[in-house]
């Protein structure tokens, strides 16, 4: 029987030159791709998580009362106009379970599920990766990671445990790689599939069997790496398909011109939220564009570096010398830098919120986990850390609410996000950090 | 003795550990080891040296990939330097002080993909271009709007050798003109074909991945060495930081290279190589930590008139001295921190009080100015500070661990430091300041081995310009180090230059370096080799590339070492107070 597939279109279209194809050829290459995007049928739910580094001032953070008519906190008050787009979730903790890395093991908990043995070595992929590999295959980025920090070396995600995810830290480059020239605008009137690339897909495919050669002269451990070397061809092989490929149309794609000049380095907090506002903006349109699936977003790496404008220690060292207000019960500085750091989540939950999407907006369809490294900073604690949820997640999760964790472990959510992208999983995380319960009160 | 055996740091408590670690700091200061013994002055001038390589070294094979600056300055040596993308490779985590070391255990990332592909498209649309494709394809095709498979097949052998580091099989020729001629005749484009093909070259895994093979080794029965091709991209890793040139693989095709002989030959025309200035560039950029430099910024409001420029001037002027004393002079490692030499251009003059000439010029320190040594240098002073302050702290620590190879054991973690910003306190400087550290007794171990190194250089701010006074008190700048007393920053200096460790840091970074990935405890008699090595030579630094170069234990290999397993608690190092 005569099978249409995508391969013999492109052949038939490239044997004949390079042609405009129509829009009806084109609902044949989705198929199978899970994409889901036109006719009414439900949008996609994409996952996301975002970082911020040094925890919380319990005292003025943590809300009196629980479920959906707490009262926004003093240093949540940035927070309040997108109340209802979010849950905060209070009391969790991240259990050491031997070693203790005092900025590192809170957050790697959290996102991998065990507790590191080394220090910036995590104990395997982050929760974003297990969610991509499910979920973000399809699309023309598997994931996509941003930094406000303006430093490459910044850090939220790892493939493996020595495999970080590259940070984007210049939203001068991070928009050309989205919407630059191999960007298919899917609202284009026409579409032209470029030749070259289907010549340039065939040549690649002449040196990813140099592998074997390779694979016969390396140990397991090496072996490892020349695989995700070949899982890299094979992404960019499906790039490359994608650029043949009609996209199909998407009313919440509308990509803003490129940023006229790349961001200001620098690490005062201003500084850290223009970046963080320019990176969100892409990362926003890149997933309304349907780019990705899975997206990461850090204000801060861990031991934060923030500036305060006249004031010279930056966030890290405040929290550690700077002394509790006695009258305040907390330290101010401190909580100056935290706000900032809300003040972004604020402006990151808002971004989603703001594009219109089916019927409502991206923040109905996605569901995005915020996380730290401690719950106080200055001693370095890991419980009651706190942490929040954004997004309903294609209806399947309530927010507007404050969750108290009572003392539950931080897996608990990473293990509920894994549960409603539809991860086939009884539990995750490993010793104490093993989760196999469900944050309940957040789902429908 | 080698002090700071990583190991046995690793197992103690942190209050102990920082007794251990003083302990061995002393220690290492008073050690008579074989380094110590032979000063650079009487150096023996005959050519037979008396030092020996002991028997059984060797490194492990490694899979490397090539960082993003190895990647650059070969395709600008294949290509010339107008073919230059700028392709963001992922860089990698800094292992055992150095990114290199990290190159030899970093994974591929989808991303990675992308940049290589992206990077790749860019050097070809380059090469193939009408202003380029005349001088760097030799050949013409017989019709431009059609494959031409021998002008593409001579191309991409010629090509492919420099860019596999070594010759092309006959199946990947094959495999990879045919691709070019396939192209060629769907474009229609003779040279938009070769580009598609030599895209895919460099997207290869035998590009993008350095894959050390070995076989048996006639002089040393039941040993394995690194084949010659191995051997040639190892050697010209280390000392350009490029990938092998014609020359170097015509070496290892005649299996020149494996002698003895012709290896001390390639090794000195490598060495003879103005190649060698970026390879000394990168080496020390590496262990200097100067990737920090790509995020520097300054508090606007303490610093408003530090720039963009003077951070990549600052990295520069140091960079420049390096190679300058090292390489162009020939002169004594440990003259690096006591040299009154530098070269400035108009943004650090500024910081260093001083009429702006265009462009880079050689300046001499006069000698009443307390500028001696790279660690006066508005680079590290300026990289090791605060955004708005300086940090003594952090500039000791840094002291210790980049220079001496010593490794600061993080502060307990439920420390209390807030004290340090008691708002009673009396103190102005911060040698009054850090006076908490001392009277804690969980701090004091280890802020009494880095803060009076950072102390010394409190002469300098937070941008590295000089100042005799902190909010109207007189800095005290004297100190000690493992021992030595110094009373300014010019003898820190000169107390660094005479501390054993400092010579030895250098071998241990540059020996992990050479063979490309961390080393183990039973590296120590190779290390000690070296020390001795580097000793006789008068610290001369080409003069301990060339030992490397040419030890087995650069050559054969060995087993790799067991992993590293779990470590205790106190790991982290990020937690200081500064």
């Amino acid at each position: 029987m005569f099978e249409l597939n995508r391969r013999r279109v492109l052949r038939g279209v490239l044997n004949g030159g390079a042609v405009t194809v129509g829009l009806p050829l084109l609902n044949v290459f989705l198929n199978g791709n899970g994409n889901a995007l036109a006719d009414g049928k439900p949008m996609p739910v994409r996952f996301g998580t975002w970082f911020w580094g040094l925890g919380m001032s319990k005292s003025i953070f943590v809300p009196k009362t629980t479920g959906a008519n707490y009262e926004i906190t003093e240093e949540m008050e940035a927070l309040r106009d997108v109340k209802k787009h979010f849950n905060v979730l209070t009391n969790l903790i991240a259990y050491r379970d031997g070693a203790f890395f005092c900025h590192y093991t809170g957050w790697v908990v959290a996102r991998a599920g065990a507790s590191p043995v080394l220090n910036n070595q995590a104990p395997g992929e982050t929760v974003d990766v297990t969610i991509a590999n499910q979920i973000g295959r399809s699309t023309r980025f598997k994931s996509l990671t941003a930094t406000a920090t303006g430093d490459v070396r910044s850090v939220v995600s790892y493939e493996n445990a020595t495999t970080p995810n590259p940070s984007e830290a210049s939203p001068l480059n991070f928009y050309t790689r989205l919407f630059g020239p191999d960007f298919q605008d899917p609202n284009a009137p026409s579409f032209t599939p470029s030749p070259r690339v289907m010549v340039r897909k065939s040549a690649l495919s002449a040196v990813s069997d140099q592998i074997q050669e390779l694979n016969k002269k390396v140990g397991a451990e090496d072996k490892i790496r020349l695989d995700q070397y070949f899982t890299g061809l094979r992404h960019l092989e499906q790039q490359f398909d994608q650029q043949l490929t009609k996209p199909e149309p998407l009313a919440a794609c509308h990509p803003a011109k490129a940023p006229k000049e790349d961001a200001k380095l620098g690490n005062l907090a201003e500084l850290v939220q223009i970046r963080h506002n320019m990176m969100t903006d892409l990362l926003v349109m890149a997933v309304a564009c349907d780019q990705t699936r899975v997206f990461n977003m850090a204000f801060s790496n861990a031991s934060s570096n923030t500036t305060k404008p006249g004031y010279d220690k930056p966030h890290h060292t405040c929290t550690h010398e700077e002394p509790r207000d006695e009258n305040l019960g907390y330290q101010p500085n401190a909580s100056w830098y935290v706000r900032r750091s809300f003040e972004s989540l604020a402006y990151f939950i808002g971004a989603f919120a703001k594009v219109k999407e089916g019927d409502g907006s991206l923040i109905d369809n996605v569901l995005i986990q915020a996380n730290t490294d401690v719950s106080n900073a200055r001693v370095h604690s890991l419980e009651e850390m706190p942490a929040f949820t954004a997004g309903r997640a294609g209806g399947k999760v309530k927010t507007g609410l404050h969750i108290d964790g009572k003392g539950g472990q931080i897996t608990r959510m990473s293990y509920t996000a894994m549960k409603v992208m539809g991860l086939d999983i009884n539990s995750w995380g490993t010793k104490s950090n093993q989760a196999s319960k469900e944050i309940s009160e957040m789902l429908v | 003795m080698r002090a700071f055996g990583k190991r046995n740091l690793r197992s103690a408590r942190p209050v102990s550990l920082a007794v251990a670690l003083l302990s061995a700091t002393a220690l290492a200061a008073c050690s008579g080891s074989a380094t110590n013994s032979v000063s650079a002055d009487k150096a023996p001038t005959a050519k037979v040296s008396s030092v020996q390589e002991p028997a059984g070294t060797g490194s492990t094979k490694r899979l490397r990939i090539l960082t993003e600056a190895q990647y650059l300055n070969t395709i600008g040596y294949v290509f010339g330097p107008d073919v230059r993308p700028e392709p963001h490779f992922p860089p990698a985590q800094r292992t055992d002080g150095l990114l290199a070391l990290g190159s030899s255990k970093a994974g591929v990332t989808n991303t990675s993909l992308e940049l290589y592909q992206k990077a790749a498209v860019t050097v070809s649309n380059m090469v193939v271009d009408p202003a380029h494709r005349n001088f760097l394809i030799k050949c013409k095709p017989v019709d431009e709007k059609k494959a031409d498979p021998a002008c593409a097949a001579s191309f991409i052998k010629e090509k492919g050798r420099l860019l596999y580091r070594r010759p092309l099989t006959a199946d990947e020729l094959s495999k990879i003109t045919a691709e070019a001629n396939k192209a060629a005749d769907r474009l229609n484009d003779f040279y938009a074909g070769l580009g598609v093909a030599l895209e895919a070259l460099l997207v290869s895994p035998n590009a993008v991945f350095v894959t050390e093979s070995s076989e048996p080794d006639p002089t040393h029965p039941g040993r394995e060495r690194l084949d010659a091709f191995s051997l040639a991209t190892r050697l010209s890793l280390f000392l350009w930081n490029a990938a092998p040139d014609d020359d170097v693989l015509k070496a290892a095709e005649s299996g020149e290279i494996q002698t003895p002989k012709g290896r001390a030959k390639v090794v000195a025309t490598m060495l003879a190589s103005k190649r060698l200035e970026t390879g000394v560039r990168a080496f020390f950029d590496d262990m200097f930590g100067f990737d920090d430099f790509n995020s520097l910024a300054k508090d606007s409001v303490a610093y408003p008139k530090f720039t963009g420029q003077m951070a990549a001037d600052a990295r520069e002027e140091t960079l420049r001295t390096v190679v300058d004393q090292l390489v162009v002079k020939k002169g004594d490692y440990r003259d690096l921190f006591t040299t009154h030499s530098t070269f400035i251009s108009p943004a650090v003059a500024q910081l260093y009080g001083l009429p702006a000439r265009p462009g880079w010029q050689a300046y001499e320190f006069p000698a009443d100015v307390p500028r001696a040594g790279i660690l006066t240098q508005v680079s590290f002073l300026t990289v090791h500070s605060h955004p708005g302050r300086t940090s003594p702290t952090l500039r000791g620590k840094a002291l210790r661990e980049i220079l001496l190879c010593q490794r600061v054991p993080p502060p307990p973690p439920n420390v209390d430091f807030s004290a340090v910003e008691d708002p009673k306190s009396p103190f102005k400087t911060a040698r009054g300041r850090l006076t908490f550290h001392q009277k804690n007794p969980a701090c004091a171990g280890c802020h009494k081995i880095m803060d009076p190194m950072g102390l010394a250089l409190e002469n300098f701010d937070g941008i590295g310009r000089y100042r005799t006074n902190e909010k109207g008190e007189e800095i005290d700048a004297s100190g000690a180090l493992d021992g030595k007393q110094f009373k300014n920053v010019a003898e820190l200096g000169r107390v660094l230059h005479d501390h054993p460790s400092l010579p030895q840091c250098l071998v241990r970074r540059a020996y992990t370096y050479g063979s490309g990935g961390p080393g183990s405890a039973d590296d120590k008699p190779t290390l000690d080799y070296f020390d001795a090595k580097f000793a006789e030579s008068g610290y001369k630094v080409p003069e301990l590339m060339r030992a490397i170069a040419l030890s087995n234990a650069f050559s054969l290999v060995t087993p790799p070492p067991a992993p590293v397993t779990n470590t205790a608690e106190g790991e982290a190092t990020t937690t200081v107070s500064k």
